[in-house]
């Protein structure tokens, strides 16, 4: 293992069973594109609008699935925007108001619409808590129906509108029926482009872990406003196709139930997948069908799934179609970093300069946290911060990182004073950070974990990431290279396939760093990585912080183990009640009488 | 007209607040925000409406019954949907363990009972007119609700443990207090509160089974701008609800009435997230 030549851990032996995993995961995909191309040759009339109708849905819930499924915001009233499309795409070609347009030219401006609208009803989730926003979605669902009845003029009230037609080859039942499994193919394929994207990443660490996907750079307005407008747009490109696929339109059509079926079809799936919410929408459509006596019971029927789904699987049918997974993995595993990877992945190093903290004071209540710290941490370094519980060693690094902001004071890098909270900004100064309690995302990979960690470093935007252009593709193998590297160097790439929550402690905090050596940091703070860590594992960390500090990178290490601290530190601050208790070379704080008594004992 | 507004505003307002305090009695005791919060009311309603005009009972039996019913609904959806999911409140998985109770219920509702509104039958046998029956009946409920709950937390001692579950969930059950038994004794409590808000107010509202997402919906904006779990935010936000509603409802129309209710909900929740009486929390990392 140790004398592994490192040249293997390059893309060329990572990729090769990564390639054959994606062609099986890719296959149940390829099942239902044939299963769905030669459908008319088995299908009958009826059955063929069955299938319509759940390749109309799955337009919807795809875009819904990144909302739901991968940004974990319960969004319940998404029929809200089937509403809004169906309507405009029938209001514009029946041309009620306007000179009637063509129905691709409509389709194209209920996308324009409802992604406007996505974006309206989305937003809120920035600013309110889970339940507040599922309420504000279910009251938009409300009004959007109410004003389609109340607006006489251009709705038709309940009277209704007459649905678009689409010109030929689409107006024949089949001809409509290959247009919507068409759209629904190619939102399936941008969806998983973006699920294995380092945005599809970075809307489940905002989901699992989002103070730790705050402190890799991933900016949640920006990534939400992006997912809302895609997610709007083909909601109402759906509605458009359900309103020709209804042929007629009526309020009555858009109830709530169609939304609570949108969004159970995706918690059937399970979070954070393509295939299972695709195999929930399917199955829901299709459900009534084999069960015509109980369609009044339907939605009591989605209820109930709903209810057994959160609490006996709450994994949704992706984890139970996840049987790489259940593999046992090998007892006995043991954390190998390699320290001398290091250089490849930091590259050349470059001088951050000092950051500096300069009478930083922040109180909490009466509680003075931190109370006039002076603190300096130079590259090249590794930084002790030690002191009795409650003295302000998590806080300043929570000040440095920008969760909290400081009262007075200020924290500067190379003399420029960072700005205040804006912890999203850390990463972008490549300062990493670690956390008391590993922050992961326990249903992605331990490889796409450590990718969260890069995301600042890919250039390709989201709509080349839902394209797949070339630069999202560069993106995606720069990323996988960097992190494969860097679960090398702290010892974990074996591990690189398997779901995070599978981990044990001390490969979580291990992960943590990798995650964090994406960055190729400046500084790297880290809170008690040690603690939980077996005396051997201590050790290697200790070689392996070491190694970091030679690279260049400037650690500050907050840490109860005494041996360790006095081991690699080549400065140590002693921290009680938010003050300097004292400053100095590890020799030196060793035989300091007031530390030895007050926290060193003996 | 004025006169009509301000009557029937206060008394929808009231049905509100009864529907908010709901919500902040099962939220204090478990911090679980429950979609079965207006189903409560949607059933008081029905149930009242089942037994009084349907099955001939007594008003006053009626009533009770009703109550009951609404009891026992809050500890069914104690048992079932928040207790299980109680673990993780951090992956607000009763969010939809509580959406899905209450769309079982709604639906039965429509089902068996029926799916269009059914009459309410009187409650008191006086004639009709002026500051009628409908109108003070919710009234009336909803300060015997905050009276009642007022002497409960401060005079009693369940009442206080009631308090100190809220406050520390924790720390209560370090000092030994029956905090599940306690739990499943205010969801019952908030079931009888939910039941009799859409008991008093049933002739206004009907016995109708979409009473359940209305309520759930409008009782939440008191709830929301008075600040969680705050009773009397709850009791102000909603009157200012009903009143503000009947006005635009003048105004404007009834289904753009409407409207105007969410846009102001969401301009007043937006820019004060914790509501109008809540304070900001600091985060933690």
């Amino acid at each position: 293992m140790m004398d592994k030549p490192a040249e293997q851990l390059r893309p060329g032996s990572a990729a090769a069973p990564g390639s054959a995993s994606a062609l099986g995961a890719a296959l149940p995909f390829l099942a239902l594109l044939l299963v769905g191309i030669s459908f008319p040759l088995f299908g009958g009339g009826y059955w063929g609008l069955i299938a319509t109708r759940a390749c109309v849905y799955w337009v919807l819930v795809s875009g819904l699935n990144l909302v739901v499924g991968f940004a974990g915001q319960i969004a319940i009233g998404w029929v809200a925007l089937l509403t809004l499309g169906a309507y405009t795409t029938s209001v514009l070609t029946a041309g009620t108001v306007t000179p009637p347009l063509p129905p691709y030219l409509a389709l194209l401006i209920a996308a324009v619409v409802g992604a406007i609208f996505g974006l309206i009803i989305g937003l809120p989730a920035l600013r309110l808590r889970t339940f507040y926003f599922a309420i504000t979605t279910l009251g938009f669902a409300t009004i959007v129906t109410q004003v389609a009845l109340a607006w006489q003029s251009v709705t038709g009230g309940g009277v209704g509108v007459p649905g678009p037609i689409l010109p030929e080859p689409f107006s024949s039942q089949w001809g409509f029926y290959y247009f919507c499994f068409g759209l629904a193919a190619i939102c399936t394929w941008m969806t998983a482009n973006v699920a294995a994207s380092r945005f599809g990443r970075a809307l489940t660490a905002i989901r699992d872990a989002e103070v730790a996907a705050e402190a890799s750079g991933i900016s949640k307005p920006a990534l939400l406003t992006a997912v809302f407008l895609f997610s709007g747009a083909v909601a109402a490109v759906a509605g458009g196709l359900f309103a020709a696929l209804q042929s007629y339109i009526t309020p009555d059509a858009f109830t709530l139930d169609l939304s609570i079926l949108f969004f159970i079809a995706i918690l059937i799936g399970g979070h954070g997948s393509i295939l299972g919410p695709l195999l929930g929408t399917i199955l829901l459509t299709v459900l009534p069908e084999f069960a015509a006596p109980l369609v009044a019971w339907s939605t009591f029927l989605y209820a109930v799934l709903l209810l057994v789904i959160v609490l006996v699987i709450p994994g949704g049918i992706a984890e139970i179609l996840d049987f790489r997974n259940r593999r046992p993995l090998e007892s006995g595993r043991a954390i190998v970093p390699r320290p001398d990877l290091l250089p490849r992945l930091f590259g050349a190093p470059s001088d951050p300069g000092v950051l500096r903290l300069e009478q930083v004071a922040l109180s909490f209540g009466g509680v003075h946290a931190i109370d006039g710290l002076d603190l300096e941490i130079h590259p090249a370094q590794v930084h002790g911060l030690i002191g009795p519980n409650g003295s302000g060693k998590t806080t300043t690094l929570n000040v440095i990182s920008g969760y909290y902001a400081q009262q007075s004071g200020a924290v500067r890098l190379n003399d420029i004073a960072l700005p205040v909270l804006a912890c999203q900004r850390r990463a972008h100064m490549r300062i990493a950070r670690t956390f008391q309690t590993p922050r992961l995302v326990g249903a992605a990979s331990v490889l796409e974990n450590v990718m969260i960690g890069g995301t600042v470093d890919g250039e390709g935007t989201f709509v080349e990431s839902l394209l797949s252009l070339p630069r999202h593709r560069r993106d995606e193998v720069m990323l996988r290279d960097t992190a494969m590297l860097a679960l090398a160097v702290v010892g974990l790439e074996r591990l690189a396939p398997v779901r995070a929550d599978r981990l044990q402690h001390s490969e979580l905090r291990f992960t943590e760093i990798a995650r964090a050596l994406m960055l190729r940091p400046a500084f790297l703070l880290l809170d008690e990585p040690a603690a939980g860590l077996s005396a051997e594992e201590i050790v290697r960390l200790g070689a392996l912080l070491k190694a970091i500090a030679r690279g260049g990178t400037g650690v500050l290490l907050v840490e109860h183990h005494a041996d360790l601290i006095f081991d690699i530190c080549h400065h140590i601050t002693v921290l009680n009640l938010g003050r300097m208790l004292a400053a100095g070379t590890p020799a030196e704080i060793r035989s300091h009488r007031e530390v030895v008594s007050a926290y060193l004992g003996g | 007209m004025i006169e009509s507004i301000v009557s029937y505003g206060l008394a929808v307002g009231c049905i509100y607040a009864l529907i908010g305090i709901t919500y902040n009695v099962m939220f204090s005791a478990s911090r679980v925000f429950s979609f079965t919060s207006g189903t409560l009311g949607m059933l008081g309603g029905v149930l009242g409406s089942l037994f009084i005009a349907r099955m001939g009972m007594p008003v006053a039996a009626g009533f009770l019954l009703a109550l009951a019913a609404g009891a026992l609904f809050g500890i069914v959806t104690e048992i079932v949907a928040v207790r299980p999911v109680l673990k993780n409140l951090e992956q607000h998985l009763y969010v939809l363990s509580t959406l899905a109770l209450a769309l079982m219920i709604q639906q039965l509702t429509a089902i068996e009972w029926s799916t269009e509104p059914q009459p309410f039958p009187r409650l008191l046998n006086v004639a009709r007119g002026g500051f009628d029956q409908q109108f003070w009946l919710p009234m009336l409920a909803c300060i015997v609700v905050v009276v009642g709950l007022e002497l409960l937390y401060r005079h009693t001692l369940v009442g206080r443990a009631f308090l100190a579950i809220a406050e520390d969930n924790y720390a209560a059950r370090a000092l030994g207090l029956p905090e599940r038994r306690l739990r499943m004794a205010s969801y019952a409590l908030a079931g009888v509160i939910g039941a009799l808000a859409g008991f008093a107010g049933g002739e206004m509202l009907l016995a109708f089974f979409a009473n359940a997402p209305m309520l759930t919906f409008y009782g939440f904006v008191p709830v929301a701008l008075g600040g969680m779990g705050n009773n009397r935010g709850a009791v102000i936000a909603g009157l200012l609800l009903g009143l503000f509603e009947q006005v635009a409802n003048f105004l404007v129309g009834g289904i753009f009435a409407s409207v105007a209710v969410f846009t102001v909900f969401i301009i007043v929740l937006l820019a004060r997230p914790e509501g109008l009486a809540g304070a900001a929390v600091q985060r933690r990392v």
